[in-house]
């Protein structure tokens, strides 16, 4: 690894001094980052290749790949993903539907945040898991509860992220409006929408992070489908590469749906972009 | 004409701001609010842009009672307040929503020219300079031509160089429509160059005590003696306005008291 360093030197410095980096330091810099989990995969493969570790309880990349190529072929790939996938999108959208509703009126009136807020707070500081045995009771073992729950874990961040992004909108921005004579919906529309968005898009994306996070959980209590239970079964059979594999999918699949969020706002904050590139990011 | 009849302002935790404060300043003049720190001049400047409410008496612009920002009234702040999220065109064209879009866009790019940053049209406000910035938030407020113009120290944050930059460009731009300005600043010099009229205000509670006329003719030269003499009357009378011993004037005539000492 030491050999690298002057390299990864040589890349990052003309790309800072210059606000257009050259085409190669532009590709470098994603790669850089891969560099070290490939470094370690490729030794890990190494060593039980070679024979000092039979990897049996940490299957080589191969092997796992193999696996998550197995499943592709037999088609239970697709249906273990896009169930996992159809319960963090539906509980995903409940969730940031009322997080952003809730937040948003308790950001703009403060009698319901009063009102609301501690409710709202008090019910964070319970553990989210320890809703699972009563929605089960309540809504059954099936769908209802898995969404519900995950729908539970993206709300907090998402009510707290537009709630505190709008408690935290620059009063004197806001006096700007009042002076250009903007009331109600065009001071929303033309003030506080915008002045919201940057933490509203930090929000949505912590909440995805959290939906993830629950859907193993729901998955884990109970499902014939899904990766979660990809990661069940392979403990239970003792399949170490199938867990793997399934860990590696909710990597890129959560990399993936955080990336598209990325990408959807992208064009409503080009102006904090600009920024960044400026000085060279 | 801006008339203000007897503006009061107390706060609600008791504090007298504003006192009976009253004036007639005729369309087009340019009025200097100058005073020590407390004395009101930003809660008068707020209750003439309607962004607060006197406690009592009343603000009237051409007969018409002001309790909210009005149309006719644009003002700028001490910093340049521009939306970070629009380019700097869409900031100057923020008060024309209502135009249809080729109408705005014409306003806007003879704004742009006027202010000479026509090649920043498509900058974000974060690329500009502080001075640049605040001629961007002069174009944004003097586009709807607004027929009163209030400004709250707004070139305090900038560099002397810059200020003074900025003061002859304000000058220039005011003489386009002729608006009238009401300019809060306590910087002597500042309200000798541009001002018809220097308002002395003492503070506790925040009142009028005095105005001079500056009978000066435009352009303005900074080094001239008799600019000299006007920026030495008002300093007497900002020393005095501070001096508890010095009882209240009734100042509230007209002009042609000015030159009372």
């Amino acid at each position: 690894m030491t050999s690298d360093a002057p390299v990864l030197q040589q890349t990052l410095e003309p790309a800072e001094s210059t606000a257009a980096p050259s085409r190669a330091a532009h590709y470098a810099r994603p790669l850089l980052g891969i560099l070290l989990p490939l470094t370690l995969a490729l030794g890990w493969e190494l060593v039980v290749w070679s024979g000092w570790s039979n990897g049996r309880l940490v299957p080589p990349p191969s092997r796992v790949f193999a696996t998550i190529a197995d499943l592709a072929r037999s088609g239970e790939l697709i249906r273990h993903v896009a169930a996992t996938l159809w319960r963090v999108g539906l509980g995903f959208a409940f969730g940031v539907v009322a997080g952003t509703v809730l937040g948003a009126i308790s950001g703009y009136w403060s009698l319901a945040r009063r009102l609301l807020d501690p409710t709202v707070q008090a019910l964070r500081a319970i553990p989210s898991l320890a809703w699972v045995p009563l929605f089960i009771l309540w809504l059954g073992i099936f769908e209802t509860s898995k969404i519900a729950l995950i729908a539970v874990g993206v709300f907090f961040p998402v009510y707290l992220g537009v709630m505190g992004a709008i408690l935290s909108v620059d009063r004197k921005i806001v006096e700007v409006g009042r002076t250009f004579r903007l009331s109600g919906f065009a001071m929303i529309r033309r003030i506080l929408l915008p002045a919201v968005l940057p933490a509203y898009v930090v929000s949505l994306r912590v909440g995805l992070g959290l939906g993830w996070m629950f859907v193993v959980a729901a998955e884990l209590i109970g499902a014939s489908e899904g990766l979660g239970y990809l990661l069940l079964d392979g403990q239970q059979l003792g399949k170490p590469a199938q867990i793997l594999a399934a860990i590696v999918i909710f990597a890129i699949l959560g990399k993936l749906t955080d990336w598209l969020i990325e990408i959807a706002a992208a064009p409503f904050l080009r102006w904090q972009d600009a920024f960044s590139r400026a000085r060279g990011a | 004409m801006l008339a203000l009849d007897r503006v009061s302002k107390i706060y609600p935790n008791g504090v007298e701001a504003l006192a009976r404060f009253s004036a007639e300043i005729r369309q087009g003049e340019i009025i200097a609010i100058i005073g020590g720190s407390g004395c009101g001049k930003s809660t008068l400047l707020r209750a003439i842009a309607g962004l607060d409410r006197a406690s009592s008496g009343t603000v009237t612009l051409d007969d018409e009672a002001i309790t909210s920002p009005h149309a006719k009234i644009g003002i700028i702040f001490q910093e340049p307040r521009l939306l970070p999220w629009l380019s700097v065109a869409d900031n100057i064209g923020f008060g024309l929503a209502d135009l249809p879009a080729a109408e705005r866009r014409e306003k806007v790019a003879r704004a742009l020219e006027r202010v000479g940053l026509a090649d920043k049209a498509q900058a974000w406000p974060r690329e500009l300079s502080g001075g640049q910035a605040q001629r961007v938030a002069i174009a944004r407020s003097l586009v709807p031509q607004p027929e009163v113009l209030l400004l709250d120290e707004p070139f305090s944050a900038l560099d002397a160089f810059t200020r003074r930059d900025l003061q002859d460009h304000l000058l220039d731009l005011w003489a386009d429509t002729r608006p009238t300005l009401i300019l809060v600043t306590h910087d002597v010099d500042e309200a000798v160059v541009l001002a018809d009229r220097v308002l002395v205000m003492r503070p506790r509670p925040g009142r009028l005590f005095d105005q001079i006329e500056i009978n000066l003719g435009r352009p303005r030269d900074r080094n001239a003696p008799l600019f000299e003499n006007f920026k030495r009357s008002v300093l007497t009378s900002l020393d005095r306005s501070l001096d508890r011993n010095v009882p209240d004037r009734d100042a509230t005539q007209g002009p042609g008291q000015a030159m009372w000492w």
